[in-house]
């Protein structure tokens, strides 16, 4: 069993309306940020044999289901072995 | 001309649209569970709006998953009739029956409000009964309306006439005003390269009695309906 994590974003080139809004917020309380995006965060398990079938298990996922190609970008911060 | 319904978990426009096809327009309709594998011969699909599964991880996507949606893709695919609004829009985006996605209203606000849109094709199966940029006035109530697609998909969009709606003003100007949502290029509606399907996010279902406030959509509902009888009889 594996474990992962996983953010997904909008893509840099596609406007956040969340973040520019939490940018406005911050910068009117004299935050010096500039910019703010909002993403999602994601932790699943996987039943994978090995590192590597759990990679490829998990990229498929990502593209087909957890992010939209379209307008999102996805990063796996971790995967890890889990006791079982 | 016999009409199916899909109605998924969390689906709340199922009824208003049912209520067009059979009351308003005459059609039989079946009203087919998104655990069903069949369409029962439908000829026209419709995919109501609502927030099916919650709009969770994002709008019509996990509804885009789900078990009638093979045969609503191959329904499409073999040139059949399929329209989606809102949400059913939002769902024919995610399963890649239309191009591009439905983003968070640039605003960040649920816009609940009639709008007026501007009739840009009538042309398709589905808006032969409107003039060539006619002005209708429909109701939209979504968060997540704002179309999006890359340049060379909008390009490619307006260059084959498959902007169907812009969002206007009742003049028929393209204002940044008359932009609910923020969408690219004003677009409300589109239809797919071989013209049998249709994503719009207004709600011609809502307006086809002036008793409840409008009837501009119900020429949509009649224009397919011709077109349908004109494809049987050919």
């Amino acid at each position: 069993m594996f474990e992962a994590k996983i953010i997904v974003t909008l893509r840099s080139s596609i406007l956040d309306p969340q973040g520019s809004a939490v940018a406005t917020s911050l910068q009117s309380l004299s935050y010096p940020v500039p910019e703010v995006r909002i993403g999602k965060y994601m932790e699943l398990t996987l039943q994978a044999s090995d590192e590597q079938e759990a990679t490829a298990l998990l990229q498929i996922i990502c593209q087909k289901v957890l992010a939209n190609p379209v307008m999102e970008d996805y990063r796996i911060l971790q995967l890890t072995r889990k006791e079982e | 001309m016999k009409a199916a319904v899909v109605i998924f978990p969390g689906s709340n426009c199922d009824v208003d649209m049912i209520h067009a096809l059979e009351d308003v327009l005459g059609c039989q309709v079946a009203q087919v569970w998104h655990k069903d594998t069949s369409l029962q011969g439908a000829d026209l699909v419709a995919l109501p709006g609502g927030f099916s599964y919650g709009d969770y991880l994002r709008g019509g996507a996990l509804a885009s998953f789900s078990p009638i949606m093979e045969a609503v893709i191959a329904h499409a695919q073999a040139g059949k009739l399929l329209m989606g609004v809102c949400n059913g829009f939002q769902v024919l985006t995610e399963s890649g029956l239309l191009p591009g996605c439905l983003m968070r209203n640039r605003t960040l606000q649920f816009r609940c409000q009639d709008v007026y849109l501007t009739v840009e094709n009538n042309q398709t199966v589905f808006t032969s009964l409107y003039r060539s940029n006619q002005v209708l006035r429909l109701p939209i109530a979504h968060g997540e309306g704002c179309y999006y697609a890359s340049e060379a998909e909008l390009r490619e969009l307006e260059d084959s006439g498959r902007v169907v709606f812009r969002y206007s003003n009742a003049g028929g100007e393209y204002t940044p005003e008359a932009n609910p949502n923020g969408s690219s290029r004003a677009i409300a509606g589109i239809v797919n390269a071989a013209g049998n399907v249709l994503g719009m996010m207004p709600h011609p279902e809502r307006y086809c009695e002036e008793l409840v406030g409008g009837s501009d959509g119900r020429w949509l509902f009649h224009g397919i309906l011709k077109a349908w009888k004109e494809r049987v009889i050919s």
